[in-house]
């Protein structure tokens, strides 16, 4: 019996925290690996609306982004609060020759493609739920335009589907 | 050392962005080389006109108010037509090669024969329709096809059609064969003011 009360007097024992170190440089890893850098900087606000039948955009190297949101609160003592375009990283603050930029602009992003991938460009459309279709159609005919003819309308995959049945 | 590596993990931890894009893939219709001042002469039965207004409000087949959990159903039977009505598109006879022997269902020779829609879905939106609900509209009519082309491949090749690998040869062409029995037909005209309506 003497054993058990002698080990009761010792009180808690501590964590071995040898192993610490490995596990913290385990997660480490796994965050550098998994992470992937922001390239762009979003200058409009941009809620995609929500749908069902979206599939995930493979082959990131062939995809362009356009964004259309009204500016974030920031920039809107420059910009105004009219919706505006975004093409990768710079805004298009000019009306009415927007258009023309999108074309530029996706005949550029075409020129940096390899010859093999330039049939299969993709552009992701990321527009905020709440704007108007003649900005989008707008965009869209530029995209007829410059042969651009893949597009990806960005969407979330709704989640709460039994809601609706 | 636990220190640093502590560091670096809030770091990356901040720094990580791990959305994966998803979105619905579509293709725009190439412009036409040079006007065409024909139009092109499709029956009217064959045309699903949907159109959304200024108020996010939808009309298909000149019914005013159609609720949106509505418009997949009714596509569907759009594209199927079920009971050969008179009001909905004309099915024409087509043959479509599958690889020989990938189903129990077709003949050896893997020809699937059987009727096909003619039909062809029109989308119209008012310049000030809201995107979200042009999105909206545009998944359930993508819903509904997928859903066709989901239930035949459940009926022929006991799969879903999701489930199909585009890489690899016999099931790539299994999904193009499916995918001209079932035809992602929408046309878009450009938005015009669609007043009032």
């Amino acid at each position: 019996m003497a054993k058990f009360i002698r080990k009761k007097g010792k009180g808690a024992q501590r964590i071995n925290t040898a192993s610490l170190p490995d596990i913290i440089f385990m997660l480490l890893f796994f965050f550098m690996v998994s992470t992937t850098m922001r390239e762009t900087e979003v200058k409009v606000q941009v809620k995609v609306p929500e749908a069902s039948e979206v599939k995930k955009l493979e082959q990131k190297k062939l995809v362009s982004y356009i964004y259309i949101g009204r500016p974030v609160g920031p920039l809107q003592g420059l910009y105004g609060s009219e919706p505006m375009i975004q093409l990768n990283d710079k805004l298009v603050n000019k009306e009415g020759i927007a258009e023309d930029e999108v074309q530029d602009f996706v005949l550029f992003e075409r020129e940096q493609l390899a010859e093999i991938d330039k049939s299969r460009m993709t552009v992701s459309l990321k527009i905020d739920e709440d704007i108007p279709m003649g900005k989008v159609d707008d965009v869209k005919q530029a995209l007829r335009r410059a042969k651009a003819l893949i597009i990806n309308y960005s969407a979330q995959r709704e989640y709460e589907d039994q809601g609706r049945l | 050392m636990a220190d640093i590596a502590f560091l670096l993990l809030i770091f990356f931890l901040v720094a990580t962005t791990m959305d994966v894009d998803t979105g619905i893939t579509r293709l725009l219709p190439p412009i036409p080389e040079e006007e065409q001042d024909t139009e092109v002469k499709v029956n009217k039965r064959n045309v699903l006109v949907v159109l959304i207004n200024r108020s996010d409000q939808l009309m298909v087949r000149g019914e005013f108010g159609t609720r949106l959990d509505e418009l997949k159903r009714i596509t569907m039977e759009f594209f199927t037509n079920p009971n050969n009505s008179q009001d909905l598109p004309e099915m024409e006879n087509k043959e479509v090669e599958f690889p020989p022997g990938s189903s129990s269902m077709l003949p050896p020779d893997g020809v699937w024969r059987g009727q096909v829609s003619k039909g062809v879905i029109s989308l119209q939106n008012d310049r000030s329709t809201t995107y979200g609900k042009y999105l909206q509209v545009q998944n359930e009519l993508v819903a509904a096809v997928n859903q066709l082309r989901n239930d035949f491949c459940e009926l022929y090749f006991d799969k879903e059609y999701d489930e199909l690998n585009e890489n690899n040869p016999v099931e790539k062409e299994i999904k193009e064969g499916i995918r001209e029995i079932y035809k992602m037909n929408i046309s878009e005209a450009t938005p015009k003011n669609i007043q009032g309506l």
